[in-house]
């Protein structure tokens, strides 16, 4: 049984995979630009809805929207995981050793952005940085923006409100993570980190053969990991903008400005509170939220509300209870959620 | 192990996630199509994990060498990687 049959080396074709990726960029583009004129000949000449019908209006804004958010998302998913092919934590724990407060910080939270990050992760990864010596708060600035600023999150934000709230939100998520990072830093909280992360020793046993990947299996893994992300979520998008659909056609247009507008001081925080235990449904609330923004709820309180769903989860901090006191849960979740009310307020007041 | 069969040392690193169980079944799924005997262990102890050096799970070792972390390799690149690893 000879296994020496399975060693054909595999040549890489390298430039019929660039070939495939631009071809399919091309149609990409041809089908992002179609889709307005693809909805309304759907409802308008082949339904023969009025525009003013809700019904009519309610299920263009679906046909457009939901193709639209899926494109988007396949697109952008793709160029993340294939960026994050060349981007390891191991590689990063190699970044962030010996930066200083501040310029850590920084360079901590921009790593934590582009970083794969699931929440099974977080355990290894924070024993990693503890035992590299990084300070807590190098590492806890990282763990604040890996989830906070989500990929998901990021695009569909881009897709139904334009670049600037998707700016905002990365902007204003980059600076909680830095902030938090600081001042859980300043805190020492060393005390609070259960002994065992201690002891852990990071070996090097079975040294690393990994580091090659060729560009073809580059490309292999984005398409095998943007099939899994949104595969994952591609139902939320749908019924997300269903709902949506249905309350931008239906709900008249400053029903929710009163209770959530800009002057209702107790939106933000409540938008937190709720916003917590809805994890992982990142992509299908923000369809919702967004039409919850079209109807008058104020954008402060709408991130607020989005940052509070993706940034902290109760699965997360249940993993990263094995490695932290929870006193130390508790400062971290108390900071962040006060860090999201802030920025809340902050847009409320400003814009 | 019997005689000239070389049989693959697998191990799977991850506390037990759901990407964990995927890249189980993806390597048991690979290995078997390709027709490649093997033995996989998991190793779900953290102090064990990091022992490879390994900071993102779930992980892949094949005969005591990481060949992938953070990810699960498509099936392909599973059987090359394992026919890399056996001919090393």
């Amino acid at each position: 049984m000879a296994s020496q049959t399975h060693l054909q080396p595999t040549v890489p074709g390298t430039r019929r995979d660039f070939v495939w990726v631009a071809l399919a960029a091309v149609v990409w583009l041809i089908a992002f630009n179609s889709l307005q004129a693809v909805a309304d000949f759907i409802t308008y000449r082949l339904l023969g809805l009025e525009p003013s019908n809700p019904l009519g209006s309610a299920l263009n804004f679906f046909i457009y929207d939901v193709p639209k958010i899926l494109l988007l998302l396949s697109g952008m998913v793709f160029l993340i995981t294939l960026l994050r092919t060349f981007i390891t934590p191991e590689q990063t724990r190699r970044w962030l050793g010996g930066k200083r407060e501040g310029v850590g910080n920084l360079l901590a939270a921009g790593v934590g952005i582009v970083t794969p990050f699931c929440s099974c992760s977080a355990v290894p990864l924070f024993i990693g940085f503890v035992e590299a010596g990084l300070p807590l708060g190098v590492t806890f600035s990282y763990l604040v923006a890996a989830p906070l600023i989500n990929e998901v999150a990021l695009v569909m934000l881009f897709g139904m409100f334009g670049w600037q709230v998707a700016g905002l939100y990365l902007l204003s998520g980059m600076t909680i993570a830095i902030l938090a990072g600081i001042l859980i830093g300043r805190f020492g909280m060393e005390r609070y980190i259960e002994p065992f992360v201690y002891q852990i020793k990071v070996g090097n046993k079975g040294q690393r053969v990994e580091d090659r990947m060729t560009w073809h299996e580059r490309f292999e893994q984005a398409v095998v990991s943007t099939r899994e992300i949104v595969g994952k979520v591609w139902l939320y998008v749908v019924l997300g903008i269903a709902i949506g659909a249905a309350i931008h056609g239906f709900v008249p247009d400053d029903f929710l400005a009163e209770a959530l507008g800009k002057d209702s001081f107790w939106a933000v925080p409540a938008a937190v509170l709720m916003g917590v235990p809805l994890y992982s449904n990142a992509a299908g609330v923000i369809p919702v939220v967004s039409v919850l923004l079209d109807k008058g709820v104020a954008l402060g309180t709408v991130l607020a509300f989005m940052m509070a769903v993706v940034g902290l989860s109760l699965p997360e901090i249940i993993i990263l209870r094995r490695v932290m006191k929870p006193r130390l849960i508790a400062i971290f979740v108390g900071v962040v959620a006060t860090g999201i009310i802030l920025t809340g307020y902050l847009f409320n007041i400003i814009l | 192990m019997k005689g000239t069969l070389t049989v693959l040392n697998i191990k799977v690193l991850g506390a037990g996630c759901a990407n964990c169980k995927r890249l189980e079944a993806e390597t048991r799924a690979a290995l078997d199509g390709a027709g490649i005997p093997y033995d996989l262990v998991k190793v779900t102890e953290y102090a064990d994990i990091m022992a490879y050096g390994v900071m993102s799970t779930p992980a892949l070792v094949i005969n005591e060498k990481v060949v992938s972390s953070g990810r699960i390799p498509a099936r392909s690149q599973i059987v090359k990687l394992a026919n890399e690893t056996e001919s090393a």
